[in-house]
């Protein structure tokens, strides 16, 4: 099994390094925005401030918010069972060796299948309307089963025979053992997911097409080849996902907080 | 008559090196009993199976089965992101805030109540797993080495501290050190 964290202080070693500075963004802007203007073609290559006055242009539209909510409740819902599904099925794995032997085909083979080749065939079963729900779910699902089952694996043995020795009850474990030693391999797995199924569930409604979608305008910028629309869509959906995933792991921290420290 | 606990004809090995053999003793109950043994003789492997953790190969434990028990292991064992408090608050009978942390302060446990076990000092940490086997629900507490670690000042406190609430209780105390088992005074002392 493949975990993306191995101790307790995984969130730390994720935030640190990664950290956005202001000097970066500018520099990178800045070459942008020579670089278009030396191309001096704006559909080879628009500039960030044609593309910054469309975005401008399309937040006053009603359908710019519309396709937003469309797309993010679906590709969050298609999330939140992947995680929902993927912890539930870590725990049976751990307790029952048979639902491990029956599920790890099943989730190796989910990891290496190319994601485009999931889209397709599962547009022949779904409607394009709800193809990012499973589509996100197929991305997260794997990730969450194998950060938490091997959460659950590197449960202290110790403790838990401490707990065996002081009889503390199946809730007790659970909240004060388990837990504990599982949500920073949760939160690394959620973290991880979180990213893979944004960039899953856009690409499944560019191929499927559901009316109203943020891929069904990256479709029409390309269709049209309107570069202005497709960057401003890219930097909206950027915006997205840092809040989404910003949101779930401020969530997830005050969970933590809360968890550890019960007096 | 005194009631006592039997261990009888134990056998343990493994890997086919045996590490019981045929022991065979008897434990008064309510009263203290130490267990010295040079190291690697089979004291912790006496432990584990009196704790319930491991079954022998052989041999019959009798008055047992029903004990509710209580131990501190050779390891702390403490949950290391829970706070000092809540570590005690796990296991023990009492769940009077005021009360822990007065039964903290008796063993020199002082204004860390608050903080997570992993930011304690060893010594700080032995105190807590000490103090969380003495406050729980027990018939037989089972203390193997408990005191190691603790400064000779530190260990006089903790072990009146031991004395007075385990009064009356079975225990099974694993010690090497001399100034431990004059301190605690036990009734009997087996040796493996």
């Amino acid at each position: 099994m493949i975990s993306t964290t191995n101790n307790n202080q995984s969130n730390q070693h994720l935030n640190i390094p990664f950290q956005i500075k202001p000097w970066a963004v500018f520099l990178w802007l800045a070459i942008w925005q020579i670089a278009s203007q030396w191309i001096g073609e704006p559909i080879l290559l628009v500039s960030p401030i044609m593309v910054i006055k469309r975005l401008f242009e399309l937040i006053l539209t009603s359908s710019f918010w519309y396709s937003i909510l469309f797309s993010l409740s679906r590709i969050a819902t298609g999330f939140f069972c992947g995680v929902l599904t993927g912890s539930l099925l870590a725990v049976l794995s751990y307790r029952y060796k048979y639902i491990l032997e029956l599920l790890t085909p099943l989730i190796l083979i989910t990891k290496t299948i190319p994601v485009a080749s999931f889209i397709i065939l599962v547009l022949i079963w779904v409607s394009s309307k709800n193809l990012s729900i499973l589509i996100s779910f197929i991305m997260v699902l794997p990730i969450i089963y194998t950060n938490v089952f091997s959460g659950i694996a590197s449960t202290d043995k110790e403790l838990l025979e401490m707990a065996q020795v002081f009889s503390l009850s199946s809730w007790k474990k659970i909240r004060y053992i388990y837990l504990s030693q599982i949500l920073p391999f949760f939160q690394s797995a959620c973290s991880l997911s979180l990213g893979l199924c944004w960039k899953a569930g856009i690409a499944a409604e560019v191929i499927g097409i559901p009316a109203d979608s943020i891929g069904e305008k990256l479709y029409n910028a390309k269709i049209y080849i309107d570069t202005a629309d497709l960057f401003a869509w890219t930097i909206v959906i950027i915006i997205i996902s840092i809040f989404f995933e910003k949101l779930i792991s401020t969530l997830l921290n005050l969970l933590v907080e809360r968890l550890e420290r019960i007096s | 008559m005194e009631r006592s606990l039997y261990i009888e004809h134990l056998y343990k090995s493994y890997h086919n090196q045996p590490v019981l053999t045929d022991l065979c003793c008897q434990i008064p109950q309510g009263k203290v009993t130490a267990i010295t043994a040079p190291s690697g003789s089979g004291k912790t492997t006496l432990i584990r199976i009196l704790l319930g953790l491991e079954e022998p190969d052989y041999g019959v434990l009798n008055g047992f089965k029903n004990l509710k028990k209580s131990a501190v292991f050779q390891e702390d064992r403490l949950c290391e992101n829970l706070t000092a408090l809540a570590n005690i608050r796990l296991t023990s009978i009492s769940q009077n805030k005021s009360y822990l942390i007065s039964a903290m302060e008796q063993i020199g446990l002082y204004d860390c109540w608050q903080k997570p076990v992993h930011e304690l000092s060893g010594g700080m940490k032995r105190r807590i797993a000490i103090l969380r086997a003495l406050l729980a629900d027990y018939d037989l507490l089972i203390l193997d080495e408990p005191f190691k670690g603790l400064d000779p000042a530190t260990k006089e406190i903790v072990i009146k501290d031991t004395k007075k609430r385990s009064m009356g209780k079975t225990i099974l105390f694993v010690t090497h050190d001399e100034l431990e088992l004059s301190l605690m005074n036990p009734s009997q002392i087996l040796t493996l």
